[in-house]
């Protein structure tokens, strides 16, 4: 069974195999706004941990969006250039921004799971 | 020290908490960037149908005297003496540099004028004026009263069922009346492009008639997130950032501010630079700027020829709902300020190419009779 973790920096990772699936979670949307730009890395870029892997763009502003564990750019969503909106819509779902071939498994315990990040969510008022 | 215990607030505090609003600080004040509709719902809104802003943070204030409009002029170069009764004007409170201190919107009311200044400067604006012309002008500041701001197309569908004398105002004029039971000074202006009216009522009467205005069927609430995007798209400058006291007038490509009578006398602060300015060019000017593809650049953006040498940097850009893109404004150097002038815009270390275009992206339609 898949599992999804949370960084605190609001991205998820669900992890099949040994490839994670990499999006921002539904508090991060909503904090964003609506989101009107994305910019997704090229495939075969390799990221670290908590490094720059996208770039999300709402009306007011631009944030980074950061690997929650280190690997390399295997897909990108694409369908996020022509329909931005989908990060707002289905944050967790349709809105998946990029696959990484996981560097190190062992990383995956720094996150945190789904009852842990909406408890670290319900702390930031 | 939190946030809340330094902000000031508006009398609409209550009513932007109960609307479900997402209160931000901004120029000393928590105001609201959005409501749940979010801002680009909020601006779409606006240009299709009415929204109300509360601009209650900017400030008023009432000049009295005989020589008011004359001592006016010593510190801004519009007309004020040739100021029409009830008649509304922009203008620019300049230094002795020919800096932009401030923008300010002023009316001639008869026995005096009423000003609406900057939020982040009006403390400095009322200062400035009581240094200067104090000696000879009363000047109050009017923090008794708040500020609405009604705008979009069918802004005067509203106020012809609420206030109907304010539907045949044109743009730029002023009058008074009541909003339920309400004394309002109200213009036909605004900062979004669209047709619409700033409303200046007492503070004790403003979420009264807040909430009256809001429970149109035309009207909903917006925030300073689609205030923001709408004077953009509207090329409206934003003190602070398109304008500030390295700016000036003619740089800033506000000349029509520059009174004609005015470039003939001068006799406002920095009328040397200016007038130069005017005659000569200036060296560099605000233009609006077109990005050719999806990503927007932000205030900072630096602005760099074919070549990568600087031509200047975006003052303010984001996203355009109305445009449906990216769009934003900038000083360039006067030889790259042509329309149609090739750009690079420096993104995330990667330059994009640009446009420089005519202001404004969307067309005002502001009511002229």
């Amino acid at each position: 069974m898949a599992q999804v973790k949370y960084s605190k920096e609001h991205e998820w990772i669900r992890v099949e195999g040994d490839i994670g699936v990499v999006g921002i979670s539904d508090y991060a949307q909503q904090q964003l706004g609506d989101v009107v730009y994305v910019e997704l890395p090229a495939i075969g870029k390799k990221v670290t941990k908590g490094g720059e892997a996208a770039v999300v763009e709402s009306v007011k502003a631009a944030s980074e969006v950061y690997a929650p564990v280190a690997g390399e750019v295997v897909a990108v969503n694409d369908q996020l250039t022509a329909n931005p909106a989908l990060i707002n819509s289905s944050p967790q779902g349709d809105g998946w921004f990029l696959k990484l071939k996981l560097a190190n498994k062992g990383e995956l315990g720094d996150l945190m799971d789904e009852a842990a990040y909406a408890k670290f969510v319900a702390g930031l008022s | 020290m939190t946030a809340a215990e330094t902000l000031s607030r508006t009398p609409l505090h209550a009513l932007h908490q109960a609307l479900g609003g997402k209160l931000v600080p901004f120029a000393g004040y928590e105001m609201p960037v959005q409501y749940p509709a979010g801002i680009l719902a909020e601006h779409l809104h606006c240009r299709a149908a009415a929204a109300l802003f509360d601009v209650s943070h900017m400030g008023q204030a009432r000049l009295e005297g005989a020589d008011a409009a004359a001592a006016l002029e010593t510190l801004a170069p519009g007309d004020f003496t040739g100021l029409a009764l009830r008649h509304t004007r922009y203008s620019l409170f300049t230094n002795e540099e020919g800096g932009i201190l401030d923008d300010f919107m002023t009316t001639n009311c008869g026995d005096h004028l009423f000003l609406v200044v900057n939020a982040a400067c009006k403390a400095a604006d009322i200062a400035h004026l009581r240094a200067r012309i104090g000696g000879k002008v009363r000047i109050t500041e009017l923090a008794d009263r708040a500020l609405l701001a009604l705008q979009g197309p069918q802004a005067v569908a509203v106020m012809a069922r609420l206030l109907p004398a304010a539907a045949t105002m044109k743009f730029m004029t002023f009058a008074t009346g009541k909003l339920d039971g309400a004394e309002c000074f109200l213009t036909r202006s605004g900062y979004t492009g669209e047709d619409g009216y700033e409303i200046s009522i007492p503070n004790a009467a403003a979420e009264r008639v807040a909430r009256l205005l809001l429970a149109q069927p035309e009207v909903k609430p917006a925030g300073l997130g689609a205030r923001d995007s709408l004077r953009l798209e509207a090329g409206l400058c934003l003190y602070g950032h398109d304008i500030d006291t390295a700016t000036s007038p003619v740089e800033a490509n506000l000349s029509w501010a520059i009174a004609k009578r005015r470039r003939a006398t001068g006799g406002f602060p920095g009328a040397a630079r200016i007038l130069k300015e005017l005659a000569d060019g200036p060296k560099r000017l605000r233009v609006g700027i077109q990005p050719e593809g999806r990503a927007p650049a932000r205030e900072h953006t630096p602005i760099v020829d074919r070549n990568g040498a600087t031509l200047g940097e975006v003052t303010s850009g984001g996203f355009g709902p109305t445009v449906g893109g990216p769009v934003a404004m900038g000083y360039v150097s006067a030889k790259a300020a042509a329309v149609g002038a090739t750009v690079q815009l420096v993104v995330r270390d990667v330059p994009r190419p640009a446009r420089v275009v005519a202001l404004p992206f969307v067309k005002p339609r502001y009511y002229r009779g």
